[in-house]
């Protein structure tokens, strides 16, 4: 498998062990780890970890929304001027998670460049 | 180069978290708020309600049955076990609003805030809401611990369900707002009693009747602010025999007013809390049974005031409303009786002048100096440093205005003599009222309740009904605090109380009913001085106009009442402004308008556009009425909407009705009522033209906000309900009837209920609003009194409250 697939998979894993013990900032050192183990070249150092958490986030929310009518979602995506719609602030919670996740996995990639490593 | 690329992204990761984790401005910290984990996700869902849960310090398992409105039926085999569960289900439904209460009532906003609620947190210190907190709790310490035992013991209830939260748990306002809840303790209920009196019986214009005193003189004073109005239906029938009263009212010791410039006085709270209370007997009652009736009329907010719950032991079976926070029933029924509170409202805030000495260590009383009691009051600031308000005390209470606060006078203050600094043991009133049994137990049970002051109405399956006007009050002399008086003459004090037996009451009036809608509490007759407190004057004239027009009456007619929209107020004015206008020279458009509300019945349902036009009309004449009160230099009080309409029609020319701007011309009354017509037709057609028509439900647009400033995305708009303030049905833009009960006294009582908003404090239930569709419509449910703690068809789930092996 490539680096890319390992990478994603990677993330979403770590991001699912880490959140056993951490707060939300556990995606960002999942990213990390992913980053360090499974380096990638260019954009896709971030785009691979947004993707994941991205999915990861997005689909938490959507499954756990979904089993509420997304009675909470319509009102926070008010709340927070997006325009009341549940897809939309699913959508946001995603690109945030994706975000956060995604800058940490460049941390990881620059600390592999400094700190050259055997794997 | 690596190293900067490297530092580039490591402050890149260290910025996006910091941003994430941190609440900016009004944005709560997104990565926190928005992951699924932790943040508001974890909100969207209903409170579990099933299962077992094990709570420390229980001795024994409470079954808790739910039915299908999320209505909480306790059963538990003790007292103790029995508030630690009302504890613990409160919060585990309302823990953000039982708090944030609490925080308001303390005057402790800027923690949440910041300093933009500095000034309310410091009202709130020098009005000593948490002094006299203070005081109930050292009552309680002193007289009744048994009491104080069962607030614990609520109190270790809500800590029970604190103490089982996660961060990723906590109900969504605290992430919003990024804090967490701290631990509840037994002051914490003192402090919500003392937010209820603050409610109830907070407000007085004292000082600023003093300034209008001043302004137009005693004659046009006692014209503009009677003791009594021409007309008086009060709360105790006036056939009332008083002579078992031998204690006579203080007499007067001839005392002046002190008529000082102030120029602003401190937020007072909303005039239109009140309710309407009624019960019929069974004479008067088409099933034979007592049927009695509540709606206390409050803000309308979500989550509501009010808690539904049913709350049992062996001993007794108590089912009403509860106010989160507060330990049982506060409005309901039993077995035996039903019971309800409206707002007695009474003069029990008085103001004195003080004089300082040069240090302002000691003030001046009786001719020599007393000392001044310093009370320090921190209030913490979200990032901020702490705020330290020294508020003087002196035996009439704290000198809440001073060179600090609202006044520039070095050596002199307001200090404010309040009956809810008294202390008391208001909570149990509540207790008593839960296991009474009849009208004796009823009446025992009163004695403990100081403020706010309420008409608490009454009946049982023996067939009484009663209505006891129940709170502490000063025996004043005739004119006693109605302007500020000089703090160094003892005779200004509060020289006694009214002996309790001799509060205003009625048993089984001849009548055959009793009521109360904040009116007059009695008439001339009653040998104490009761000053004009801004009493209602319509609700309670249509409610016991209703009792008097036939023989019998059913619930049916109890819903109807609660749901009538007669606009009382209107059909004693707009007649007379119709016949004695000049309409002649009305334009096109303002003939449109002349000829809806002429064919207007004065019935303030939603469709209508009479309510829309009289809002206007006669806000625009009340202010061209009083335009001699419009000012910023001094704080003014409103003459009352009664006499006020008493002057329109009685005393047309008086010097009042003429406009201070126009000095050329005299106006009349009738010269005011097209003026103010013309004024409210111009913005009608504006209304008209912004948002499609003015009828009722459009123009007024009730709506429930959230507490937390009425957080739109938390909020219920544009409810489809008529009525409006001074109308049975009281509801006018974000206030009216917050708990709508009624109670046949069958045996066991069958009872209906229904309030403003659902059962859930979670914005993401959907019980968190779902009654409001049915209250506006006028409908109500069916309370299921359970008889035992077996499971009925009604309870939809079952949660079990065990006692936890280790504390």
């Amino acid at each position: 498998m490539n680096n890319k697939i390992l990478n994603f998979i990677a993330t979403i894993v770590f991001a699912f062990l880490f959140g056993l013990f951490m707060p939300w900032v556990s995606i960002m050192f999942a990213s990390y780890a992913s980053a360090r183990l499974f380096p990638l070249e260019k954009w896709s150092t971030f785009l691979v970890p947004f993707s994941a958490i991205f999915l990861y986030w997005g689909v938490q929310a959507f499954v756990m929304s979904s089993r509420n009518d997304f009675i909470l979602a319509g009102k926070i995506s008010e709340l927070l001027q997006l325009g009341g719609s549940p897809d939309v602030l699913i959508f946001v919670t995603g690109v945030i998670g994706g975000l956060a996740a995604g800058i940490a996995a460049i941390l990881g990639r620059e600390t592999k460049v400094l700190l050259p490593s055997k794997s | 180069m690596k190293y900067a690329k490297l530092l580039l992204s490591l402050l890149g990761t260290l910025g996006i978290f910091f941003l994430l984790n941190a609440k900016i401005g009004a944005l709560p910290p997104l990565g926190k708020f928005l992951s699924p984990s932790s943040g508001i996700w974890q909100n969207e869902t209903d409170e579990s309600i099933s299962g077992e849960v094990m709570i420390p310090g229980l001795k024994e398992e409470v079954v808790v049955h739910y039915d299908a409105q999320l209505i909480p039926h306790v059963f538990a085999q003790n007292d103790h076990d029995l508030y630690k569960a009302q504890g613990y289900l409160t919060a585990k439904h309302r823990l953000w609003q039982i708090e944030f209460q609490t925080y308001a009532a303390s005057g402790r906003l800027s923690e949440i805030f910041g300093e933009g609620a500095l000034e309310y947190d410091r009202t709130e210190r020098r009005r000593g809401m948490g002094y006299g907190a203070d005081q109930a709790m050292a009552y309680m310490e002193k007289y009744d611990q048994e009491t104080l035992a069962f607030v614990q013991d609520y109190a270790d209830g809500v800590n029970a369900y604190i103490n089982q939260l996660e961060p990723e748990d906590y109900p969504i306002e605290y992430k919003l707002l990024d804090y967490k809840p701290e631990a509840w303790t037994a002051k914490k209920t003192a402090l919500l009693l003392m937010y209820m009196t603050k409610m109830l019986a907070g407000g007085d214009d004292d000082l600023e009747y003093t300034n209008t005193l001043r302004l137009i003189g005693k004659e046009n004073f006692d014209l503009l602010f009677p003791d009594f109005f021409d007309v008086n239906d009060p709360v105790i029938p006036k056939e009332t025999d008083w002579s078992f009263i031998d204690v006579p009212q203080t007499p007067s010791p001839g005392s002046e007013a002190i008529l000082d410039t102030i120029k602003e006085t401190i937020s007072k709270p909303n005039p239109d809390n009140g309710s309407n209370n009624w019960a019929v007997s069974g004479a008067k009652s088409s099933t034979g049974n007592p049927i009695l009736a509540n709606d206390p009329h409050l803000g309308l907010n979500l989550p509501s005031i009010w808690f539904v719950m049913q709350l049992s032991t062996p001993e007794y079976n108590a089912f009403g409303a509860t106010i989160p926070g507060a330990l049982g029933v506060i409005s309901g029924f039993n077995q035996h009786i039903s019971w309800g509170e409206t707002n007695a409202t009474r003069d029990v805030i008085d103001w004195y002048k003080i004089e300082f000495n040069q240090d302002r260590t000691q003030y001046k009383y009786d001719g020599s100096w007393k000392d001044v009691k310093v009370r320090v009051e921190e209030i913490k600031i979200k990032g901020q440093a702490a705020y330290i308000d020294s508020v003087l005390y002196t035996h009439h209470g704290p000198v809440v205005y001073d060179k600090n606060f609202k006044s520039d006078s070095e050596w002199s203050g307001y200090a404010m003599k309040w009956v809810g600094h008294e202390g008391g043991n208001n909570q149990k009133t509540f207790l008593q009222l839960n296991r009474a049994k009849n009208y004796e137990d009823y009446a025992a049970a009163l004695q403990y309740w100081n403020a706010p002051a309420q008409n608490f109405v009454f009946a049982s399956t023996e067939g009484d009904i009663a209505l006891w006007i129940q709170g502490k009050f000063p025996n004043k002399w005739e004119g006693q605090g109605k302007f500020l008086m000089d703090g160094s003459k003892p005779e200004n004090d509060w020289q006694s109380y009214i002996p309790q037996a001799f509060n205003a009451h009625t048993k089984n009036p001849e009548r055959g009913f009793v009521s109360s809608a904040n009116q007059h509490p009695v008439d001339e007759a009653y040998p104490y001085y009761v000053f004009n407190d801004g009493y209602e004057t319509y609700r309670n004239r249509v409610i016991n106009d209703f009792f008097n027009s036939k023989e019998e009456f059913s619930i049916q007619d109890f819903k109807d009442l609660h749901n009538n929209n007669d606009n009382l107020k209107a059909a004693e004015l707009v007649p007379y402004m119709l016949e004695t206008m000049d309409a002649a020279g009305l334009t096109e458009d303002e003939k449109v308008i002349y000829e809806e509300i002429k064919a207007w019945k004065f019935n303030n349902d939603i469709d209508e556009v009479g309510p829309s036009i009289w809002r206007q009309w006669y806000g625009k004449l009340y202010g061209l009425v009083w335009d001699e009160f419009d000012s910023e230099e001094t704080a003014l009080a409103s003459p009352y909407t009664y006499q006020t309409i008493y002057l329109l029609k009685n005393h047309g020319d008086h010097k009042f009705m003429d406009i201070v701007e126009t000095e050329d011309k005299t106006e009349t009354a009738q010269d005011l009522f097209l003026l103010a017509f013309k004024e409210a037709a111009a913005r009608l057609k504006e209304i008209k033209e912004e948002e499609g028509s003015y009828t009722w439900a459009n123009y007024k647009g009730t709506y429930a906000g959230h507490l937390l400033q009425g957080l739109p995305a938390f909020s219920r708009f544009d409810i489809p309900i008529g009525g409006d303030r001074n109308i049975v049905n009281a509801t006018s833009e974000n206030h009216g009837p917050s708990w709508r009960m009624i109670v046949e006294m069958s045996s066991p009582p069958t009872a209906l209920g229904i309030y403003p908003g659902g059962q859930s404090g979670n914005p993401g239930s959907k019980y968190y609003d779902d009654f409001i569709d049915d209250w506006a419509a006028g409908e109500y449910h069916s309370l299921n009194f359970l008889q035992s703690s077996e499971k009925t068809d009604k309870v939809i789930e079952t949660q079990t409250l065990k006692p936890a092996r280790d504390e």
